[in-house]
């Protein structure tokens, strides 16, 4: 699924054309490596002034040696060829190692310093932009664009190089001559841009539908049994047969254009290689002496070899600039990320006496208590609807407060505030009486425990997932933080106890055994201020009465903001807030809301039928 | 995007299924005809480029060349007799331009037969991937429900996808180059042992090793690239993990540890794919070394035997040209081969998916008038590991009853309903649709008459519209807002911004499980089967509107036969009859006034209701 959504990203672009500044930001890059080009723009001279000697040497040997019939020449000559070809293979090697190295410098620097930006980009980054979107920028257009600057550089100067060593050598032999086959260039270049254009727009459709067809499989294989009690299976695969048969027009439609276009270069280059050895002919026979000059056979011979080498790295060079044209959107779209503004920061002055993220001042940081005050609190979500107006609450230090409400109605935006993930549009929150942007976000965040509705782990042991917690805690805290919240037992069932791996996102456990371990998580943590997002899933009696114990004990001694789902997690609240359009309705404990008879009168009796059946269907 | 390069599982080694190659061929053979000749043509008249240039120099301008020159191309003599008869040499000398046009000609040819080559198997290779493609869905349609629920989506896609590209791909690209170069490696050798048997084995002493080498080393390199592919999953696991789990990432204050995390992942990229291409430089580097020193030793080797006057120096630059012709494609003939060893292991693959059995009618087929009597009669079911899910079953339904089950999880009751459908076939017994057994029901028609709506449905990704009535295309936009009303959903859909043409699924909008949940529901009711089946179908759907679609759907009892799945005791208390199931069997069955007055599950369900009560009196005890 993910696959599908990512390659529709990847088709949709900025704009088509090649804004230079954009490249420039992006060549940086690649000059940080000053030494590494130069010396792989070497051995690539080296390599092109090899691959113009090769023709001569045949014809320096049969002049020089058959011409003359020395013997005794033959093994120098062989041993002058072997040489040549050592010092020919080692240029390959050290221009292919170079170019390598390049590539790979810069696709780390770059991912280095994006990877840095996300770490710092605000939650309202994320919220507008896709994790597929985000990969995409990190792992394939980083590539590409690493890969087409580190050859393109040493390309585009070898085939440069080639062709106007050719055309030199072409012009001392005879220019008149030469500029004949040089006239057939341009046209010739102008003709290899085009297509390479449009080839690639063809191939850029080949992807769009492919995928769509990828998209078609999903789809056929995660529906396959509606399809069945649908009886859509004879619909379908016609519908997907027509997908296939777009999808063959554009292939083949691309192809038959790439098909096309060597051969028409091939075409145009041998006119001009035919050109030439028309007039070239006509100048032997010194028909058109006084044009062109006397030409020897041999020179003429060796004249049309190079004419015919020339054609290659023209094609060559329209490429890369084909190339560049197209990756223009995935340059955009890296250098957009890496210079993405964010919306939360910490003044110079907060960094100045707290650090920032990457390098936290602790020694500076005062302590927390707990208390929680929103003052006149505004907020919405970037471009959206207002979410919360004028909106008050205090909450002392070691309070729970369960917040309750139909979805949408704003309570994770009330507990995603507390955490400074987002930011008041007007109004203050003050944590111990101060505002909180008079600290720096990691001194809030740092001090903060967090459990979502779907918890997340990281793919790496039990352990090491509690560990996140306080990372240089010993394995024995690990363990007693385990135990605390009475997930001890089940992590030892598990066949390598703590050192279990839990797979992608923990998909090896059940949600409640994540639910769990991220309790042990915050335990380690010790924070002063703790969020729970609770889990709307049902989750075994067993399990549900583990994790409710895990709860109590994590609730100890904190301010505690839950967005609560289940009944006995409310019901243990010192505070219960009803959340309706980013107000407070109703507020007071569970008996006192019971009482009022509203909301939360309703919401208790449902919930309460469905947690009793769910127990008793298990 | 990274289940691209989840591990599979071990796949067993199968040979070529030719059969399959076969089928997956149809209607390519005209293209691959057409390529190979288009391919002969394009192999020799690309021998003729140089040989009319050649030609040009060392017989028409031969007697204006200076002292020393050497002739490097002599035709055969039946050739030059003829071009004698045309004129010669003066003829050709003053009117040069004919050598031109030939030129340009032989090399139109040329250009226009590799044209042809790609072209054609380009048509083939696409023709090939799009019956590959179609084959394998039309084939994932038709396996049994039970192979969906037990393989991974992930791993099926990309055998449809990039094994029928890999497969694809080597068809397009190499089996061709692969006949080209036989071809051209067995005509110069040919050509070349008719001129100088001695030195033809000196100029392709080093090529064997050539292709040998190249074989083993993309052989080799092949786990280099595993290693660099790994380590390009492990870093872009790394920024996924990273970006899911952001709001952990920075609850905890860990950007430090998640950067050098990073940069520990990117510099191990970094490593792995500079060593990777650092294999690469020093493959191009000694290949090209060898290749080059292959042409040399030909030349060497010509000039030596011109010398001691075994050969004619245009015998030795023939070799030297053939020689330079071969390298190249040798090289890449160990490349071929490599690949050749991917393609198989992916076509192995999608065999795999192929050889699966499709759905069979085990019965007569009929297909009879339904009208909705449902009978089961000592039913009996089982998967595969042999433990029975539904163990004798036996009642009725009577066509317009409600029939409602209720059961904890893992009781058999989907099963149960899924045995209607026939997307699984019972062990023993049997189920009597209006008396004809189902098993005698052709499966499309049965289902046609059965409507079922999933705990959680599946909606394609396709407008709202569409999707209610997907099984009824033609169905007009009234009928469409009545289904949709009847299951509680046209208010909700009218208030989006594009209303029924809304779209939904992965590339449209997300809805809630209760929303997907009445649109099937809608969905169910165009199809207008006499029977229908909610599986749990309103459990996302809160406790009004589900009364509402129930009240809407019993207006309607009369046109069909209902069974529901549900624990809310309102759902249940209703039915006609209530079926009980524990662990397979059934326990309990009756009506709501039954089974309140016996001990059981489903008076257990119903007395949550006055443990709610007492609980609320309790609260309220409490705080007096």
């Amino acid at each position: 699924m993910e696959e599908l959504s990512t390659s529709a990203l990847k088709e949709q672009e900025f704009s088509q054309k090649v804004d230079l500044r954009i490249w420039k930001k992006l060549f940086r890059y690649a000059l940080r490596y000053k030494g590494l080009v130069i010396r792989t723009i070497i051995a690539l001279l080296f390599v092109a002034a090899i691959d113009i000697i090769y023709p001569q040497l045949s014809r320096y040997a049969i002049d020089n040696i058959i011409g003359k019939d020395d013997m005794g020449a033959l093994p120098w000559f062989g041993l002058f060829y072997a040489l040549i070809v050592a010092v020919q293979g080692a240029g390959v090697v050290l221009f292919i190692k170079g170019s390598g190295k390049l590539e790979m410098r810069m696709a780390f620097d770059i991912r280095q310093d994006a990877f840095r930006k996300l770490q710092q980009l605000s939650f309202s980054y994320y919220d507008k932009t896709a994790v597929g979107y985000i990969m995409a920028r990190m792992v394939s257009d980083v590539s590409r664009l690493s890969e087409l600057i580190a050859w393109s550089v040493v390309d585009i100067l070898w085939a440069s190089c080639y062709v106007i060593g050719v055309i030199g050598i072409m012009l001392s032999m005879n220019w008149k001559l030469a500029l004949i086959v040089i006239a057939v260039l341009p046209p010739l270049a102008l003709i290899c841009m085009y297509f390479q254009k449009r080839i690639l727009k063809h191939y850029r459709d080949v992807r769009k539908q492919n995928s769509r067809i990828t998209g078609a499989f999903n789809e056929g294989i995660m529906g396959a049994v509606t399809t069945k009690t649908l009886v859509r299976e004879d619909k379908n695969s016609e519908e997907f047969r027509s997908e296939t048969g777009r999808m063959r027009k554009a292939a083949t439609r691309a192809a038959v254009l790439s098909a096309m276009f060597t051969p028409i270069v091939m075409c145009l280059g041998s006119i001009g290689t035919g050109l030439a050895l028309y007039a070239g002919g006509m100048s032997v026979t010194h028909a058109w002496e006084t044009a062109f000059g006397i030409m020897t056979v041999g020179t003429l011979s060796s004249f049309i070899s190079y004419s015919t080498n020339l054609f290659e790295p023209i094609q060559q060079l329209a490429g890369i600039f084909a190339e560049m044209q197209s990756a223009q959107a995935s340059a955009e779209r890296v250098i957009t990320l890496i210079d993405t503004p964010c919306d939360i920061v910490d003044s110079d002055e907060v960094v100045e006496k707290y650090g920032d993220c990457f390098e936290p001042k602790r020694e500076n940081w005062e302590p927390i208590n707990g208390d929680v005050t929103f003052e006149h609190v505004d907020f919405a979500y970037k471009g959206g609807e207002s979410v919360l107006h004028d909106f008050n609450l205090d909450v002392k230090a070691g309070e729970t407060i369960a917040l309750v409400g139909e979805t949408g109605a704003g309570k994770s935006t009330i507990v995603n505030l507390v955490c400074r993930f987002y930011e008041p549009t007007a109004g203050r929150i003050l944590i111990d009486g101060v505002d909180y942007r008079e600290r720096s976000q990691l001194w809030l965040q740092d001090r903060l425990g967090y459990v979502l509705q779907q918890p997340h782990l990281f793919s790496c042991s039990i352990k090491e997932n509690i560990r996140y917690g306080r990372r240089d805690a010993t394995d024995e805290e690990v363990y007693a933080a385990a135990r605390l919240v009475h997930a001890e037992e089940f992590i030892l069932a598990q066949e390598n106890g703590y050192d279990t791996e839990v797979g992608e996102g923990g998909a090896r456990l059940s949600t409640g055994q994540k639910q769990l371990i991220s309790f042990a998580r915050v335990i380690l943590a010790d924070p002063r201020i703790f969020v729970l997002d609770e889990a709307t899933s049902s989750i075994d009696t067993e399990t549900e009465q583990l994790i409710q114990n895990a709860i109590t004990k994590v609730l100890e001694h904190r301010t505690s903001f839950i967005v609560a789902h289940r009944l006995s997690t409310i019901r243990s609240a010192d505070r219960i807030l009803v959340i309706r359009d980013g107000k407070i309705t109703e507020s007071g404990t569970h008996r006192e809301l019971l009482k009022l008879g509203g909301y939360y009168y309703d919401l208790y009796t449902t919930q309460f039928k469905e947690e009793r059946a769910a127990d008793i269907l298990g | 995007m990274r289940s691209k390069k989840r591990k599979h599982k071990k796949t067993e080694h199968r040979s070529i299924n030719f059969a399959l190659v076969r089928r997956a061929m149809r209607g390519t053979g005209k293209y691959f005809a057409i390529a190979m000749v288009a391919l002969v043509f394009a192999v020799l008249s690309g021998y003729l480029i140089p040989i009319v240039t050649g030609f040009t120099m060392d017989y028409v301008l031969l007697p204006y060349a200076e002292e020393g020159y050497s002739v490097s191309i002599e035709l055969p003599d039946t050739i030059m007799e003829w071009i004698e008869s045309l004129g010669g040499r003066e003829f050709l000398s003053s009117h040069l331009y004919i050598m031109a046009i030939l030129l340009v000609l032989v090399s139109a040819i040329n250009a226009y037969s590799t044209y042809l080559r790609r072209r054609n198997i380009a048509f083939a290779g696409e023709s090939m991937a799009k019956n590959l493609r179609d084959d394998l869905y039309v084939h994932l349609s038709n396996v049994p429900f039970d192979y969906h629920k037990h393989v991974s989506t992930g791993d099926l896609v990309q055998r449809c996808t990039s094994d029928v590209d890999t497969v694809r791909r080597f068809i397009q690209n190499q089996i061709l180059e692969m006949v080209r170069t036989v071809i051209m490696v067995i005509s110069a050798v040919i050509i070349l042992v008719s001129i100088n048997p001695m030195l033809t084995l000196y100029s392709v002493m080093l090529m064997p090793f050539l292709a040998l080498s190249s074989f083993i080393y993309f052989k080799h390199v092949r786990r280099q690239f595993a290693q660099a592919d790994e380590a390009e999953g492990k870093l872009s696991a790394t920024i996924q993990e990273n970006l899911a789990g952001v709001r952990v990432v920075r609850a905890f204050g860990q950007q430090k540890a998640e950067m050098d995390n990073f940069t520990e992942k990117n510099s191990d990229y970094k490593n792995k794919n500079q060593r990777l291409l650092t294999m690469l430089a020093y493959y191009w580097g000694v290949s090209d070394c060898f290749g080059y020193l292959q042409i040399g030793i030909s030349l060497c080797a010509g000039i030596y035997y011109v010398l001691i006057g075994e050969l004619s120096v245009g015998e030795m630059l023939v070799f030297s040209s053939y020689t330079g012709m071969l390298t190249w494609p040798v090289r890449q003939l160990g490349r071929i081969l490599a690949d050749m060893g991917r393609a198989t292991v992916s076509l192995g693959r999608i065999d795999e998916i192929m050889s699966v059995p499709v759905e069979a009618e085990p019965g007569r087929a009929l297909t009879p008038e339904i009208h909705g009597d449902v009978e089961f009669r000592n039913v009996s079911f089982g998967y595969e590991d042999g433990r029975d899910v539904i163990k004798n079953i036996s009642f009725t339904a009577k066509h317009g009853q409600t029939i409602a089950i209720l059961g904890s999880t893992g009781s058999g009751k989907s099963s149960l309903v899924q045995l209607m459908q026939r997307l699984y076939t019972c062990r023993e017994g049997e189920i009597l649709i209006d008396g004809v057994n189902v098993n005698d029901i052709e499966r499309h028609h049965l289902r046609r008459n059965i409507g079922i709506v999933m705990q959680e449905p599946f909606l394609y990704s396709r407008t709202i519209m569409d999707n209610i009535r997907i099984v009824a295309p033609d169905a007009n936009e009234e009928d469409v807002f009545e289904a949709a009303r009847v299951a509680s959903i046209h208010n909700v859909v009218t208030g989006f911004e594009n209303g029924y043409d809304t779209i939904v699924g992965e590339r449209g909008v997300t809805l809630s499980g209760g929303q997907k949940q009445r649109v099937a529901i809608a969905r169910m009711l165009m199809q207008k089967a006499p029977i229908i089946i909610l599986d749990d179908s309103m459990s996302a759907v809160d406790t009004e509107t589900d009364a509402a679609i129930r009240d809407a759907l019993h207006s309607r009892r009369k046109s069909s036969t209902t069974f529901i799945i549900s624990h809310r005791i309102t759902t249940l208390c209703k039915a006609d009859k209530i079926l009980v199931l524990e662990d397979g069997e059934l326990v309990q069955q009756g009506t709501h006034e039954e089974l309140i007055a016996q001990e059981g599950l489903y008076k257990r369900i119903a007395d949550i209701q006055n443990m709610l009560e007492d609980e609320l009196a309790n609260d309220e005890g409490g705080e007096a």
